[in-house]
């Protein structure tokens, strides 16, 4: 993403506390036009602050949070957003077309009724009462009233949950479409294939930080550890011990061995196993990067602070 | 970070019609209406706690006494019209702050105040659905005699009698979560109904209770209600504006708590 792009939702050095509980501590976050920037990281880590700070839901202690270079709590800025929040219990009695009306009056410059329905794919639901819609047709509804006001930018918080893949795959597309038209998308999920398939950035938070930003290639390529499978008789604990090999166990008669270099260690195997069966080495996918990520963190956080700085 | 250049896109491209704007306000209250006249759940207790008790005591065990029935008309109507404002309000309210209905609402560009504006006057078409069906037994079941202008001041008093119970219901629903409203919500409502002369005339009362019974907002609605049908010719302005005080500060007090905690 191009640095000179607009930047339209900012977080700069924020601390937000909660009592004692410290829920923001120092955090960044950029989100520049036309991105999606993928917000991951353990529960607690401080991604529903973040967000409901952006959303003018509360008051950063200290720091700046900017949407669109202003204060979110002004309605000026939230009329460029729309929101898909995790947990929101529309009213039951309402029918989908009702509630897309209604949240569509919010906005100075809104999508017809049918383009929204259209984009979530709730064209045949309009005149369903929203108690009578399944969860992932509720979860659709959610999108269409995230998207009916012709946001420039959509927050996105845990949007599939609940869905069945195909549900998914439909949302992810329509997702795509949104951005090909120039809106940004914050997302947080805890899919990481959906931060895979979507995202132009990935920003991990653990206890109040962003402890890595960039993208999902860099991010995996920071972890850059490998996979190996294979049958063999070796002891799990002795592979363990070897050099570059952070993890070994046994799983289901197999041996899974975590290594950092993958060519030295599966040298090795060979020859301390001449029966050695079915070898697979894989690249480590998102789930390890981003688990090794807020492990480190969680080890060392004085080196996490020094790489936020 | 000098590179970050924040977008200012001109105002007047964005700001909203002035006519948008009210239709934000219209539709909201459209919803809020639509929405709870839909659910039984809500419109049902409402409207037959009241209707019932009368039809019963105004009309059944009655015996055909005009002037009981007029009387009972006026008070169960201070006690039909309390129920949407404490119930719409306050159950709704800590259903919705439960749900995320209402943090969603917040994150939303609604204009200010359209969530409560929209509830009020929710509160206020069932008040005025249920003096019109008590009007109805009244008149034509209990054969009370009412004046154009009584009618008209009954369903008035209705309507705005409703606001300092919405107020009241608003500062409950702030100070509870969920499905335990409606519990507390009762707790409140009966006895003070009770406490005010609402289902008893006070004079039936011990004396220590009828002494405390001007603490109560429903004791002055019902000098209202009692004066709309004409059997309170007492000056009415210390009443309205007790009323008024208390639907002020219980706004004020829930406003508070609404900020602070959400």
């Amino acid at each position: 993403m191009n640095l000179s792009t607009p930047v339209v939702a900012r977080l700069a050095t924020v601390n937000k506390h909660y009592g004692k509980l410290c829920a923001l501590d120092g955090a960044d976050l950029q989100l520049r036009r036309g991105e999606l920037l993928a917000l991951l990281g353990p529960n607690g880590a401080g991604k529903t602050t973040a967000i409901s700070l952006l959303l003018g839901l509360n008051r950063a202690d200290s720091g700046t949070v900017e949407l669109f270079g202003q204060d979110p709590q002004r309605l000026q800025a939230r009329r460029r957003i729309g929101v898909m929040l995790q947990h929101a219990e529309l009213p039951a009695t309402l029918r989908v077309g009702e509630l897309l009306r209604l949240t569509a009056s919010y906005y100075p410059a809104p999508r017809s009724l049918a383009e929204s329905a259209e984009l979530a794919g709730i064209g045949d639901l309009l005149k369903r009462p929203y108690a009578r819609l399944s969860g992932g047709q509720q979860r659709r509804a959610q999108f269409a009233l995230a998207l009916c006001g012709k946001p420039e930018l959509l927050f996105l918080d845990e949007p599939t949950v609940g869905m069945d893949i195909e549900t998914r795959q439909r949302l992810w597309l329509a997702i795509r479409q949104l951005l090909a038209e120039g809106c940004s998308v914050l997302l947080t999920t805890h899919y990481l294939e959906e931060a895979e398939a979507l995202a132009d950035r990935v920003c991990v938070m653990a206890r109040g930080r962003v402890i890595h930003e960039g993208t999902v290639d860099a991010l995996r390529a920071r972890v850059a550890l490998k996979r190996i499978r294979c049958i063999s008789s070796l002891d799990a604990a002795v592979v363990a011990d070897w050099p570059a090999v952070s993890d070994a166990q046994r799983n289901q008669g197999r041996l899974l061995v975590t290594t950092a270099e993958a060519e030295a260690t599966v040298r090795r195997l060979l020859h301390a196993d001449a029966d050695l069966s079915e070898l697979e080495v894989h690249r480590a996918g998102l789930a390890e990067a981003f688990v090794e990520l807020t492990r480190e963190a969680d080890e060392s956080p004085a080196t996490a602070q020094r790489e936020v700085a | 970070m000098e590179n970050i250049l924040p977008i200012h896109l001109p105002a007047s491209g964005l700001s909203m019609l002035r006519r948008r704007v009210l239709g934000a306000y219209l539709a909201e209250m459209r919803s809020e209406c639509l929405r709870y006249l839909r659910a039984p759940g809500f419109i049902l207790p409402m409207t037959l706690f009241s209707t019932v008790f009368y039809l019963m005591f105004g009309v059944l065990i009655n015996h055909g006494n005009a002037e009981a029935a007029r009387y009972l008309l006026a008070s169960y109507s201070a006690f039909g019209i309390m129920g949407p404002g404490l119930f719409g309000f306050g159950v709704s309210l800590a259903i919705e702050r439960d749900g995320g209905l209402l943090t969603l609402k917040r994150a939303l560009p609604m204009p200010p105040g359209a969530y409560l504006l929209g509830k009020m006057v929710m509160a206020m078409v069932a008040a005025t659905i249920v003096t019109v069906l008590l009007l109805l037994i009244g008149v034509f079941l209990a054969y009370v005699e009412l004046s154009g202008r009584q009618i008209v001041a009954l369903l008035l008093t209705g309507m705005f009698g409703v606001l300092p119970f919405c107020a009241l219901g608003m500062f409950v629903g702030t100070l509870i979560k969920g499905q335990g409203a409606p519990g507390l919500l009762n707790l409140v409502y009966l006895p003070m109904a009770f406490l005010s002369g609402l289902w008893l005339p006070l004079s039936m009362l011990p004396v220590a209770l009828q002494r405390i019974a001007p603490i109560w907002p429903s004791y002055h609605l019902n000098q209202l209600t009692q004066a709309a049908v004409g059997l309170n010719q007492r000056p009415l302005w210390l009443h309205v504006l007790v009323l008024a005080g208390f639907a002020v500060a219980f706004l004020l007090l829930a406003a508070r708590r609404l900020r602070r905690h959400g």
